[in-house]
């Protein structure tokens, strides 16, 4: 239930946003979620609002974008997108690939209400 | 009536976005009728962030890292599911090094010091961190420990995680390697059903090898399920019981300190 520790983390960035802001209020947090970084969403969503209680993001909306897997051969040079398991090369079916993109979960932005330079 | 939400009542919780005929879209709470002027909060916009949600565990991690290399230290974090033999392995790891080059541990549990008290017994430097709720260690509580476990001797830093192959795979600890744990006792075809740690983990050590007469357990499949999820991973097959293995495993740790 690490969901928990990562909505936690969550909310304190998305508090510091809104000191930056001067906001009052979220209304969207926009994330981005890649497909190996070993995040539940249903898990998270589940965690955000205990994380969020009594916090300018309470009432915040998750919208999740999600960044598929990406692996490159060291063998034939290619870039494929991994299987749900087996980290094989798409191309010539090779072990000896990297992982080079889907382990990410970021913040990518908020929608939020109140002061700012307007 | 408001056309976004209906209410009617007025001083009635119900707060909502609604456009205006200038394009402008604006939030308010309904402490003031729909029929309002321009008195309610400004427009909703749209701040970028670009920043990973573990942004301040990870800066910490950093911390830890640039704090552990000025002092020459080179830190691991082992993971592992609880049972597979982390105390033990950390036990007889330290026993062997302990005299060779300066060792300190850190190890983690939701509750209790008993792992400490284990490794205290080598003499060797030992901090316990007790995560009560949470499943696995973070940046900030190793940062605090740290200068209490580390001597001006010390080059080779071990962190015991929590027991857990899911949690503990996502949080830097500012360690140097992170390693995977898998033992004979459990399932071949883990690294496959948890890859995230396998993927990710620098080291495997396959643990509790002198069981395997004793078990219906493939060997081989184990390999192949660690080699799917992260070819060409260094694994080492050792038992800490027997002393199988750990000369390799001893003789890896060594070549790691400059």
């Amino acid at each position: 239930m690490h969901e928990l520790s990562l909505a936690t983390a969550l909310v304190e960035q998305v508090e510091r946003v809104c000191e930056a802001e001067r906001a009052t209020a979220v209304e969207a947090i926009r994330l981005r979620l890649g497909a190996l970084a070993g995040v539940n969403r249903e898990a998270f969503e589940f965690a955000f609002p205990l994380a969020a209680e009594g916090t300018r993001a309470e009432h915040a909306k998750l919208e999740f974008e999600v960044a598929p897997a990406e692996i490159v051969c060291d063998d034939c040079g290619r870039r494929t997108t991994p299987g749900k398991i087996f980290l094989t090369c798409g191309a010539c079916d090779s072990h000896r690939v990297r992982v080079t993109a889907g382990r990410e979960f970021e913040i990518v932005s908020v929608e939020v209400i109140g002061a700012g330079e307007g | 009536m408001c056309k976004d939400c209906g209410c009617e009542e007025a001083g009635k919780w119900n707060r909502h976005t609604h456009r205006h005929a200038d394009g402008t879209v604006h939030a308010h709470d309904h402490a003031q009728p729909h029929d309002h002027d321009h008195q309610h909060a400004p427009a909703l916009r749209t701040v970028t962030v670009e920043r990973r949600v573990l942004a301040r565990n990870d800066e910490i991690a950093v911390r830890n890292r640039a704090w552990l290399k000025e002092r020459g230290i080179v830190a691991l974090n082992l993971i592992s599911s609880p049972g597979t033999g982390k105390t033990l392995l950390l036990e007889k790891t330290v026993a062997r090094l302990k005299d060779r080059l300066g060792v300190a541990v850190i190890t983690g549990d939701q509750q209790t010091d008993n792992d400490k008290r284990r490794i205290a017994r080598t003499g060797v430097p030992v901090e316990q961190i007790e995560t009560h709720d949470a499943c696995h260690l973070d940046a900030a509580r190793v940062a605090e420990v740290l200068p209490r476990v580390v001597r001006p001797e010390t080059k080779l830093l071990f962190i015991e995680n929590v027991g857990n192959l899911v949690c503990p795979a996502a949080f830097d600890l500012g360690e140097n390697f992170q390693v995977a744990l898998l033992s004979a006792t459990e399932g071949e075809d883990k690294p496959v059903k948890y890859p995230t740690l396998f993927a990710g983990a620098q080291v495997v050590v396959l643990t509790k090898m002198d069981l395997t007469p004793h078990l219906d357990w493939d060997l081989a499949a184990c390999r192949r399920a660690i080699q799917s999820v992260h070819p060409g991973v260094f694994t080492f097959e050792l038992s800490a019981q027997t002393g199988a293995g750990m000369d390799a495993w001893c003789d890896y740790l060594l070549r790691l300190v400059p």
